[in-house]
């Protein structure tokens, strides 16, 4: 498992009029760990959802190491290389934890038994393993965020999208999981692009920040710069005129 | 294409028309029940059918017109519903639509094996005086029973109407159906307007059934036929669209008169079901539904 | 598997196989019912208990085998192991078209279940006007007492239940298979969440056409079998709504998306169906027999929403839940 180059260029989307997002462009270095902000609504899971195939881009496209993913089906798009998380967590609700990542390890592991043994590891790595019996709907918020994770990562992806998966964890919560990621990034030099309202988690993981309002980007830079930024403070504290 | 033949079509289209306000008016049920609950009610032949029986009862035993038995047949399908609702459809709200589809299955059952049971399987007609009456517009001529009919369908229908624009209740059950958990938060009542809302739904069908009994006879076997043509009239008019559901009425009813006067039969459910798979691909909103977000 | 789960499973197919020795003619065609509907059961299970894709439309499926079957077979005198051949093409081109129509245009739960209604519905209409298949007048096959012929599936209940039997036993195999296999797999996480399902690289629209085609292609040769069994069709049984519908009650009954579910259900349904028929006949009234039925099904639905297996299951040990 190693990590592939993201690239983003023109990026827009229009739905039947509505601008919701307009030429957006980054590049996201193969192994690096990439944040993508903004207030509500701004358009970023709109922008995650073109990454992962679930719409088609009306401008512009995505590559994966210079292969031009945008515009295939999500299923393609995870053969690609790519694996997500949903903010709304959805996990496959009536079948275990363990059966939930075994689906995803089938993908590259054709053998049940192989596939099985892969989402075990997975599992462990993720603290879920001695839950992997119990049916995935009654887990906790948090437990289902780590599902989450754990299925995409089951796929073996060059590329994980992470939606808000810090939201609704409790700070120490927060922290494991992010050194979870760290960890992960390190030995596998996977590239991780994450959707994060939660800040700390932003300053702590990544290495380059684009912001986005209103469906444009507004800003990017390492998480010191971004701190500072007017164009961003004014996004998110709203804009005082002078008096 | 000779004269005679398009004054029998012409005569055949208001025919069907007229029966189309009544179908109209019974599938005007099945689109309340499911527009605000998102339950198929497939047991809605078998209270059509039940309609049919206590208007042909009513007349057979009292004498009374089913016009006037219609109201008192409305509001003991309106508590029935009602109840129905409350006590065995209210727990399967949420649960999968293969639970849904069992439950009034088994309703289904068992009403039209107790029509079959109490009544037997024989027809069962019913003769007005004014069976023979037609009233008479330039070369077409319309039966009294199914202008009747027609007009009664049309005067429920629009009572429906200003009930769901005009009334609290009526627009506290439109609302629910729009947003779920925001009636829930504004603090309506959901269960209740669920109940309501199967009681008027009931009501719909009891009171059509009370109106094509004077159409035609009434036997158990048509429950079944009654509750296929209420999917096909709701879903080529549009799941939850009220007018769809007269409109799709309308259509149904006169493509029937037109293949009956083709002499061909199964014309008409081929037409009808033909119908059914264009429009589910390709509107499945219906003809006159609302594009839903779902 | 445990051990108590095999011997249990032992004994019951040796019992089965018994079953003509042991048990008097009405007895062997009560089980052949039950055998029959397990089948058809399984069939159907994987359509909506693995993929959770709602038919009611089944009869199509059934109906057709059937007809082409048995149509080759009086029109042209080929043998229904040849004839199930064009059987399956037949059911499995309408599951493609039905299912494909249905996926593409991205119908579900219900009217995803109209549209299968509607295709049965239209091919009632046409077969009730197509010549070759005898119209409504129906198609009847020759029947020839005494004969005992397995290459033309002309012959005694014995035959008859030995065939269903083989059919049931291999569908259960089957099930179990694919429950275990990538595919099985992949349709448990559609029917749970299509779209999440996809993220993880199910090919969603291809894994639901598998489902409905090998669902169809089963049904078909129940059909077939239907068809040499009963030695007549006619359109207004064969593609029927009801029929369609009795096809689901088995698994739904039993416990949908479980492997034992189908034939617990159609235990326990003909079981029923038997009793009430007993029963109401010392009443002569005709619908008693449904009203009873009807009322069995409210309250199994009622108190045993997930079926009649998985309760079992958990009460004797064996922990086959809904996967």
């Amino acid at each position: 498992m190693s990590g592939a180059r993201l690239e983003l260029a023109g990026l827009g989307k229009t739905f039947r009029g509505l601008r919701a997002v307009h030429d957006v462009s980054f590049a996201v270095p193969a192994g690096a760990i990439h944040a993508l902000i903004g207030p509500n609504g701004a358009g970023k899971t709109t922008i995650f959802n073109m990454v992962a195939g679930v719409y088609a881009p009306t401008a512009g496209s995505v590559s994966l190491d210079g292969r031009v993913i945008s515009g295939l089906r999500p299923d393609r798009v995870c053969a690609a290389g790519v694996g997500r998380t949903f903010q709304i967590v959805k996990p496959f609700k009536g079948l275990s934890v363990l059966e939930n990542v075994t689906v995803g390890a089938l993908h590259r592991r054709s053998a049940p038994a192989d596939a099985r043994k892969h989402a075990e590891t997975i599992l462990e790595r993720l603290g879920l393993h001695d839950r992997r019996h119990q049916l995935a709907e009654n887990l906790t918020l948090p437990d289902r965020k780590r599902l989450e994770v754990a299925r995409a990562l089951a796929t073996e992806p060059k590329l994980l999208l992470l939606d808000e998966v810090m939201a609704g964890l409790r700070p120490t919560e927060v922290d494991v999981m992010v050194a979870f990621l760290r960890t992960l990034n390190a030995e596998t030099g996977l590239t991780i692009l994450l959707i994060e309202h939660v800040m700390r988690a932003v300053m702590a993981l990544a290495a380059q920040v684009t912001v986005v309002s209103y469906g444009e980007k507004i800003a990017e830079g390492t998480p010191a710069e971004i701190a500072r930024n007017q164009a961003v403070l004014d996004v998110y504290l709203g804009h005082e005129e002078p008096a | 294409m000779t004269q005679d033949f398009l004054l029998s079509l012409a005569q055949a289209i208001t025919k069907g028309l007229l029966t189309g306000m009544v179908y109209g008016l019974m599938a005007l049920g099945l689109s309340v029940i499911f527009g605000v609950m998102r339950v198929v009610n497939f047991a809605h032949g078998e209270m059509m059918v039940v309609g049919m029986y206590l208007a042909w009862a009513a007349f057979d035993y009292a004498g009374v017109n089913p016009l006037f038995s219609l109201p008192v047949i409305a509001l003991l399908f309106f508590a029935m519903g009602y109840a129905l609702q409350r006590g065995l459809i209210q727990p399967f709200i949420n649960r999968p639509e293969h639970q849904q589809f069992l439950l009034l299955l088994a309703i289904a059952t068992i009403v039209v094996n107790l029509c079959l049971a109490l009544l037997g399987p024989d027809s069962r007609s019913i003769q007005l005086d004014s069976q023979f009456d037609s009233y008479e517009l330039g070369p077409l001529v319309f039966d009294a029973v199914r202008v009747h009919a027609a007009v009664a369908a049309i005067a429920i229908a629009t009572l429906l109407f200003l009930f769901f624009t005009r009334t609290r209740i009526g627009k506290a059950i439109r609302a629910a159906a729009d947003n779920h958990m925001g009636a829930l938060v504004v603090g309506l009542d959901v269960r209740r307007l669920y109940a309501i809302t199967f009681g008027i739904g009931a009501a719909c069908v009891g009171a059509a059934g009370a109106l094509m009994i004077t159409i035609i006879p009434v036997t158990p076997f048509l429950a079944a036929e009654y509750t296929l043509l209420a999917f096909v009239i709701v879903i080529v008019g549009g799941l939850g669209s009220m007018t769809g559901a007269l409109m799709g009425g309308l259509l149904i009813g006169v493509s029937e008169a037109v293949a009956g006067l083709l002499g061909q039969p199964s014309l008409k459910s081929m037409f009808s079901f033909g119908l059914l798979i264009v429009v589910l691909l390709l509107r499945p909103q219906g003809l006159l539904g609302r594009k839903d977000s779902r | 598997m445990n051990v108590r789960a095999v011997a249990g499973l032992s004994i019951l197919l040796a019992l089965l196989l018994a079953a003509p020795l042991l048990l008097g003619g009405y007895w062997l065609s009560v089980l052949i019912l039950v055998l029959y509907f397990a089948y058809v059961g399984q069939a159907w299970n994987i359509m909506m208990g693995f993929a959770g894709q709602l038919s009611l439309g089944h009869a199509l499926y059934a109906g057709l085998g059937g007809y082409v079957a048995a149509g080759l077979y009086t029109h042209y005198g080929i043998g229904p192991w040849m004839g199930v051949f064009a059987a399956v093409g037949a059911a499995v081109a309408a599951g493609a078209i039905v299912g494909y129509l249905g996926f593409r245009f991205s119908l579900a739960g219900v009217y995803f279940a109209l549209l299968t209604i509607a295709f049965g519905e239209f091919t009632r209409i046409g077969f009730d006007n197509w010549d070759w298949a005898g119209g409504s007048g129906g198609m009847f096959l020759k029947v020839e007492r005494g004969v005992s012929d397995l290459a033309n599936l002309r012959g005694g209940t014995v035959m008859f239940y030995y065939v269903i039997l083989a059919m049931a036993a291999g569908a259960f195999l089957l099930c179990r298979y694919l429950l275990e296999s990538r595919l099985g797999r992949y349709w448990l996480a559609i029917r749970e969440d299509a779209e999440a399902a996809q993220a993880v690289g199910v090919p969603v629209l291809w894994c639901k056409m598998l489902a409905v085609t090998l669902s169809a292609a089963l049904t078909a040769l129940a059909g077939v079998w239907n068809a040499f069994y009963y030695n007549n069709l006619f359109p207004e049984t064969a593609f029927a709504v009801g029929r369609s519908i009795e096809m689901t009650l088995s698994p739904i009954i039993g416990g949908l998306g479980t492997l034992f579910g189908p034939f617990v259900g159609a235990v326990v349904l003909t079981g029923l169906g038997e009793l009430f028929t007993d029963l109401s006949d010392q009443f002569h009234v005709s619908g008693l027999k449904q009203i009873f039925y009807g009322l069995a099904l409210l309250i199994i639905v009622m108190y045993r929403p997930a079926g009649i297996w998985p309760w079992i299951a958990t009460r004797l040990g064996f922990e086959e839940k809904r996967k």
